[in-house]
């Protein structure tokens, strides 16, 4: 597509077929190379200015820092500059279509963006007087209402910090609900293979020992081999659901059901929720808690890999159970804190503090800012969108790429496929390299492990059918290549900022940190 | 609803490809029972950008904001003036919306970002190497007494009285499931901190001794005495630092031979935001390296011999070793490690000594000030930015009336310590850069008007 569709055309010279000759400084005219900030900053340079301290005598002891500390500065056109030029080695949502599977790569309104740097949000401090701060306490408490709503669910633990950090929560409240009941000999947590790594980890951390569930032909969790294996020493299944199949576990009610009745709680991994947000509540489907990745579902931005957020919804049963500190809105709309200090009054069975302060307000902000503007037919239609955007590229890619669940229904909110259909000796990653050189970020791959060299495709709602469309074209040129064996997808990508990385050489000699290369003088000797 | 770019007219033409009547058929695998086809209850339609905004804004009207008054608080989380540019360069989309690095060829913005944010952690803790950030200072915290309990294969974790207590609360909460065991105690208001007495409780099954410098009462001590008689009893010692500027001022924890330190790094680049999100720092010795949690960026080359950065040694975490993982943490809190790396480029060492040396000097005026109103004694002897005042009554209830005369006053004992009557006196004052005479004259006179 180019913008000049006039059909006007400059008289050109043919272009020679030679290479261009490498460039001076690297650069390849807008895809600018950067040097560290210990290679161009100096210790002596400062892009700050900070007043001069006013005459006092030293209170330090004997701790003075003397010996230099190597923190190289640099004046603030230069870190803009370097920064800039950083940025843009970056693939970004801002940029194009972001399909990772199970991460939930959606615009980031400006708004929230706007919202959470209010002086009234941004600068305020945790610890002032609760009077002072009426506001912040009002957001906190405003999202916790809305969220259990959606999710019909009887409380919600705000405070957890990330996705890993929720499932924490969840899990140590089902562990103090089975302590209370005197019921702490039951060890097992039953995840599906298909789980997120994280479940595993967390339910080991919290002291489970964890047994895989096997998964159905179709994708899903067999239910008959879940419900043979409940008896008095499981704890808790952990499930996904949507699962990372991206489809829906239609049993989940009736799982919930056997699971109650086998004295154990449902734990569900809501990484996902935002194909269902406004269609359907987990507490409808029996389930006890889910976390919520408010960087999923509520769209605040990943930041290049967080921070997150990970507010957890629970049921009547585990309420009781959950962290401090939380709010608690009283009938003349004034709204306290439920601290240590009044633990025992007000929350009794808490099992205690799991991070300093109030949890992610600055993502607690930008979420309700998100919530508001969408309002419940905007929450619809974006799961609806969610899961219409993943079928289409479903539908409009099974005949090139093996869709190992294709055939048994519709998608939820991504489209899975597998490396069945491509040529031998060709992967999953060369697709994903070879999509790089397209433009795109590639979807998740050899995620989940069920599926064999899998490609999970997670489109989001908020692409146009434009968009889509281009992807799609994008990606049905890469898979026919790779099916047709095309060689030169082997080395892609070609065209980023860097070719493929040798990620071997980076584990077996680490350099985690940058030092100072040996004077030449020294190496040529 | 502006945030949707499919029209009506699209989603007809999708549905046709998929060869679906209407979207209830892709629902059709959500049992009849669990679907939600009324509203949400009390939840309005959507709203106009300007209409929320109207909501937001009155929201946030009701807070007392840190920078219109006055304002004295810290205990773990400090207010420094950030650079303009710092929020400037964050916002910028493709450091903003960008994923988690896991495809390295067009990630490298925000690789080489985490190998210089390590880099700039690693020399201003003084160890070895760091990772790519955790989700805060407690959690931090916590991550190192569990690396230690690895290492050291003991369950003995013995914590400072000067360690915050949030940070302790976090900690006891998670050894309850991990079967550590805690030494702990409440501090006292005298002006040395604990370390005589930390060396006397050192035996052979201690896996760690725990200790913030500077402390919750902003006292600062010698660390090396406790490394040494942390290492003679093969347990390792894990400092803690709430507030990385004063390391412009003061000796390193690493150079004091700490083994792990970690610390919150709110301070540079990331403001208050009412406790988050905020930033885990966390450094340690090499050899302990492949024990650590977290994300680390490593340095490697590309198929065409070009220096590149990857995410590295991979191999100890959730979603390759699953239940075998050195933690479950998954996400680091990358945007705020990038508004802290971008921070301590701007300041650079020269700037960053500066800045410690002025929030000291700022500090000390405060405290001799606030030690003449009568009635008021400062408890500290040695203190960077922030120090602690006997008022010589409860202390709760006079930030309480300070705040209605328009000033933050600090934060209270009594907040931090509910029940402990012999800290209940005790105000925990913070004094940086952004506090001018005139804010220290505001709090003294109305402290002294409080207690007359």
């Amino acid at each position: 597509m180019s913008i000049n569709q006039s059909g006007w055309r400059p008289e050109m010279t043919v272009k020679g077929t030679d290479e261009a000759a490498p460039t001076f400084t690297g650069n390849k005219a807008l895809m600018l190379e950067e040097a560290l900030i210990f290679e161009i900053g100096s210790t002596e340079t400062t892009g700050v200015e900070v007043a001069e301290p006013v005459t006092a005598t030293s209170r330090l002891g004997n701790l003075a820092r003397t010996a230099p500390i190597g923190l190289p500065g640099l004046s603030e056109p230069e870190t803009v500059r370097h920064y800039t030029r950083l940025s843009r080695q970056n693939y970004a949502i801002d940029l194009g279509l972001f399909p990772l599977g199970s991460c939930t790569m959606k615009h980031n309104p400006r708004l929230n963006e706007k919202m959470a740097r209010l002086p009234g949000f941004a600068d305020v401090h945790p610890l002032q007087p609760v009077d002072t701060v009426q506001g912040a306490l009002g957001v906190i408490n405003e999202l916790a209402v809305w969220l259990i709503e959606l999710t019909g669910m009887h409380g919600v633990a705000m405070s957890p910090k990330a996705g890993a950090h929720g499932e924490l929560c969840g899990i140590l409240c089902i562990k103090a609900a089975l302590e209370k009941r005197g019921e702490g000999y039951r060890k097992i947590v039953l995840v599906p293979e298909s789980a997120h790594g994280t479940n595993p980890a967390t339910a080991a951390f919290a002291g489970f020992q964890v047994e895989d569930i096997p998964a159905t032909a179709d994708g899903r969790v067999d239910t008959a081999a879940l419900k043979a294996r409940l008896g008095p020493d499981i704890a808790a299944v952990m499930i996904t659901n949507p699962n990372t199949c991206g489809l829906f576990e239609r049993d989940l009610k009736e799982i919930s059901d056997a699971v109650h009745a086998a004295g154990g709680y449902v734990y569900c991994d809501g990484a996902n929720f935002n194909a269902i947000v406004g269609r359907v509540r987990p507490g409808d489907l029996g389930v006890d808690a889910m976390h919520i990745n408010l960087h999923k579902t509520f769209s605040t931005p990943h930041g290049g890999g967080g921070p997150g957020s990970g507010p957890v919804v629970l049921s009547e049963a585990l309420a009781p159970f959950g962290p401090l500190p939380f709010t608690e809105r009283h009938g003349d709309g004034h709204i306290t804190l439920v601290e240590e200090e009044t633990v025992e009054d007000r929350h009794p069975d808490s099992f205690g503090r799991m991070t300093a302060f109030h949890g992610q307000m600055g993502m607690f902000t930008r979420a309700l800012t998100y919530i508001l503007s969408h309002g419940a037919d905007g929450l619809r239609q974006v799961a609806e969108d969610a899961v219409l955007n993943a079928n289409y590229v479903l539908r409009s890619l099974e005949d090139v790429l093996d869709a190992p669940f294709g055939k048994a229904g519709p998608c939820m909110h991504e489209a899975l496929f597998s490396d069945a259909n491509l040529a031998d000796g060709f992967s999953t990653l060369d697709v994903a390299k070879g999509l790089i050189d397209e433009g795109f970020h590639p979807m998740t791959v050899y995620f989940p492990l069920v599926v064999h060299g899998a490609m999970l495709v997670e489109p989001t709602e908020t692409e146009s059918k434009a968009a889509l469309d281009q992807f799609i074209g994008a990606l049905r040129s890469v898979a026919e290549r790779a099916k047709a064996g095309d060689a030169s997808l082997k080395s892609a990508p070609h065209f980023a900022p860097r070719a493929r990385l040798d990620e071997t050489l980076a584990a077996r000699k680490p350099k985690l940190v940058w030092k100072e290369p040996a004077p030449v003088a020294q190496a040529a000797e | 609803m502006r945030y949707l770019p499919l029209t009506d007219h699209d989603r007809r033409d999708m549905l046709s490809v998929i060869g679906a009547a209407s979207i209830d058929d892709l629902f059709v695998d959500v049992p009849e029972a669990a679907r939600l086809d009324g509203p949400v209850h009390g939840l309005p339609n959507h709203a106009s950008e300007l209409s929320v905004e109207r909501h937001m804004t009155a929201l946030a009207r009701q807070n007392t904001v840190a920078g219109e008054v006055p304002f004295f608080l810290g205990a773990g989380a400090y207010r420094h003036h950030v650079p303009a540019s710092v929020d400037h360069l964050i916002q910028r989309g493709e450091f903003l919306t960008a994923y988690t690095p896991y495809q390295p060829e067009i990630a490298q913005g925000t690789l080489q970002m985490l190998f210089e944010f390590q880099t700039q952690v690693a020399r201003l803790l003084g160890t070895d190497v760091a990772n790519a950030s955790m989700y805060d200072g407690s959690t931090a915290c916590w991550e190192a007494i569990g690396m230690a309990r690895r290492i050291t294969k003991r369950g003995k974790a013995i914590l400072s009285a000067g360690l915050h207590p949030h940070y302790v609360s976090v900690a006891k909460t998670m050894a309850k499931y991990t079967g550590d065991v805690l030494d702990t105690t409440s501090p006292w208001l005298v002006p040395d901190m604990d370390v005589d007495r930390l060396i006397e409780k050192i035996d052979g099954d201690t896996s760690c001794v725990v200790v913030q410098y500077p402390d919750i009462l902003g006292r600062i001590a010698d660390l090396k005495p406790l490394a040494d008689a942390c290492h003679a009893n093969k347990a390792l010692l894990i400092a803690v630092v709430t507030e990385p500027v004063a390391l412009g001022a003061i000796r390193s924890p690493g150079e004091m031979d700490a083994d792990i330190v970690v610390g919150e790094g709110q301070s540079l680049g990331v403001g208050l935001q009412f406790g988050g999100p905020y930033v885990g720092l966390f450094g340690c010795k090499e050899k302990y390296v492949r024990q650590m949690p977290g994300r680390l960026c490593g340095e490697t080359v590309d198929a065409d011999g070009r220096r590149g950065f990857v995410l590295t040694l991979s191999t100890r975490e959730q979603h390759i070793r699953r239940e075998k993982a050195t933690s479950n943490i998954c996400t680091n809190s990358g945007l705020c490690a990038l508004a802290f790396s971008i921070h301590m480029t701007l300041l650079g060492e020269a700037g960053l000594r500066q800045l410690a040396a002025t929030n000291h000097a700022n500090a000390v005026a405060a405290a001799e000030r606030l030690a003449k109103v009568p009635g008021v004694s400062l408890v500290n002897d040695a203190f960077f930015n922030e120090f602690t005042l006997d008022l010589g009554q409860e202390a709760r209830p006079i930030v309480r009336a300070l705040a209605d005369k328009g000033v933050l006053a600090g934060v209270s004992l009594g907040r931090l310590y509910p029940g402990e009557a012999e800290l209940a006196n005790g105000l925990v004052v913070a004094v940086t850069e952004t506090v001018t005479q005139e804010d220290v004259e505001a709090l003294a006179t109305a402290i002294e008007e409080v207690l007359a």
